[in-house]
């Protein structure tokens, strides 16, 4: 089943040219890593799925972006009950300076929900989700600068989780973070992939082939290959993708 | 030793002795102010009226005076200052609109403090008809720390990593949650020291309050805002310059003098402190 899908994607800054033509689905439950050298794209075509790219002012967009066959860029969509319902990590861990518990609750606080009993339930069902619940039930009311940086990072994802969004994106999530915070991360993914549909940018090649279904290789704002991640790594279709895998260049 | 590391030497020397240099200009006139003035200060000359063609009695009148029209300017800068720091920072969008008004905001710092004296005369003395009041004068001494004011928010805010702000926005918070919920709590350290720094300015400020509220010799204290008051920093002036008897009045001077930098120098130890406090707090809750 398709959970999201772009077509027919041209994204503008100002005068440059940042995505050309793009055309890609994804499949509910599957984690697709989004791969290509800096500046190829594949961030901005990931923040279109949450339209935070609407926050960059001479930014412009043809095409159209789904999930769950809505429209994101229909005129009916409010911009914040969007954002609510996709969750976003970001490349650096950025914890609100709040409490743990608090950080978890922020995105339905801001969206007005307050009752003790549902936030107490959330946190712990998010924070459960992202793996931490079992190294911070203890103290939720600390401050999260006060935990490591690998903690953070899943305090971001249980942030994320606690909204129940239809689509996570994560934009080099581990690329901040030491190898067993790297792994504690992938693990989750894993997991997570069972009851999430999930996008995710990625620098770390032996990353996207552990951890994702399919891989799209961008290259200066095209979208060059899309395909099962066994396949594109083992056996791709273009020359480009074959080069950019094995290290001729990016 | 090599040659590069000499050179590193004696480069790092000659920083050292120029740093050291500016730490004793300000030790030098502290001294200088302490040795001449401390002498006169005691409870008595901070609580008492000044006396005898102010050669002897107090300066507490003056002391009061400056409290009120900082605590004054601080009511009517504070606010407007810092509003009008997040909406620039926060809301414009960058324009010419924008440039324009950090320009125009610039400029405002850069206008000498006594052409604000004049202008406050002008237009709160003359035109609205204040007269030479403390609310003139602590008007016209909030225009002066407007800019101030107003670049120090800018500046708090422009700290807090834009990171936050996104991972707000990627939560559905609106623009205004964020501020609130988000970049206030984490710039409002540096927000408060950047306005208290601005009291320690406002309290030795001279030109601005010399045509809009500041006595010669008035010993009473203020009863309301429509009255005069008489000032540290004119207080000052006015006994090294033109007071009766300036050689009995000279140690006031100094004492005066003394306990105006002592005011502000807690100020900014106050400031400092504070600063250093709230950031650790913000950290840990």
């Amino acid at each position: 089943m398709i959970k999201a899908e772009a077509k027919n994607i041209n994204v503008w800054y100002g005068d440059f040219h940042a995505l050309k033509n793009i055309n890609m689905s994804f499949n509910t439950n599957s984690v697709t890593a989004l791969i290509g050298p800096s500046g190829c794209g594949k961030s901005t075509f990931l923040r279109l799925f949450n339209r935070m790219n609407d926050l960059i002012s001479n930014f412009r967009l043809e095409g159209l972006i789904t999930v769950d066959e809505q429209n994101l860029y229909s005129k009916e969509v409010k911009i914040d009950e969007l954002r609510k319902s996709i969750g976003m990590v970001f490349q650096k861990p950025n914890p609100f300076p709040k409490s743990i518990y608090e950080n978890v609750a922020y995105g339905l606080r801001v969206n007005g929900i307050n009752d003790r009993r549902t936030l107490d339930e959330t946190v712990e069902r998010s924070l459960r989700q992202a793996a931490l619940w079992d190294e911070v039930k203890d103290n939720l009311k600390k401050s999260a600068m006060s935990i490591s940086g690998g903690q953070q990072q899943r305090l971001c994802i249980a942030r994320a989780l606690a909204v129940e969004p239809r689509l996570i994106l994560m934009d080099e999530p581990a690329s901040a973070l030491d190898p067993i915070s790297t792994a504690k991360i992938e693990e989750l993914i894993f997991e997570l992939k069972k009851s999430f549909t999930i996008l995710i940018v990625t620098h770390n090649l032996q990353q996207a082939g552990r951890i994702s279904d399919y891989t799209g290789f961008f290259y200066m704002g095209e979208m060059i290959e899309h395909d099962a991640t066994q396949k594109m790594f083992l056996n791709p279709s273009n020359e480009r993708t074959q080069n950019y895998i094995t290290g001729r260049f990016g | 030793m090599t040659k590069k590391r000499l050179i590193q030497k004696i480069v790092f020397t000659t920083f050292g002795l120029i740093s050291l240099m500016v730490v004793g200009i300000l030790f030098a006139i502290l001294g200088f102010i302490a040795i001449r003035g401390l002498h006169v200060v005691n409870w008595e000359f901070l609580t008492s009226m000044p006396e005898d063609g102010m050669t002897k009695g107090g300066i507490f009148p003056a002391i009061v005076g400056t409290g009120s029209l900082v605590l004054g300017s601080m009511v009517f800068a504070f606010p407007i200052g810092v509003l009008s720091g997040i909406y620039t920072h926060e809301y414009l969008k960058d324009s010419w609109f924008k440039r324009f008004i950090r320009m125009m905001t610039n400029n405002l710092s850069g206008i000498p403090s006594i052409v604000f004296g004049l202008f406050g005369m002008a237009l709160f003395v003359n035109y609205l008809s204040f007269g030479d009041s403390i609310l003139a004068g602590s008007l016209t001494l909030g225009l002066l720390t407007l800019p101030v004011v107003i670049r120090t928010t800018e500046e708090a805010l422009k700290s807090v990593d834009d990171t936050l702000r996104m991972g707000s926005y990627a939560l559905g918070a609106t623009k205004l949650q964020t501020i609130r919920r988000v970049v206030l709590p984490v710039a409002y350290p540096n927000i408060i020291t950047g306005l208290i720094l601005s009291i320690g300015r406002v309290s030795g400020e001279t030109a601005p309050i010399l045509f809009t509220v500041a006595a010669y010799f008035l010993p009473k204290l203020p009863s309301s805002l429509s009255d005069q008051v008489m000032a540290l920093p004119y207080h000052l002036y006015v006994l090294a310059t033109s007071g009766t008897n300036m050689e009995q009045s000279r140690p006031m001077a100094y004492g005066t003098a003394f306990v105006l930098i002592a005011i502000v120098l807690i100020i900014n130890t106050a400031a400092s402190l504070l600063r250093r406090y709230l950031n650790k707090k913000v950290k840990m809750d």
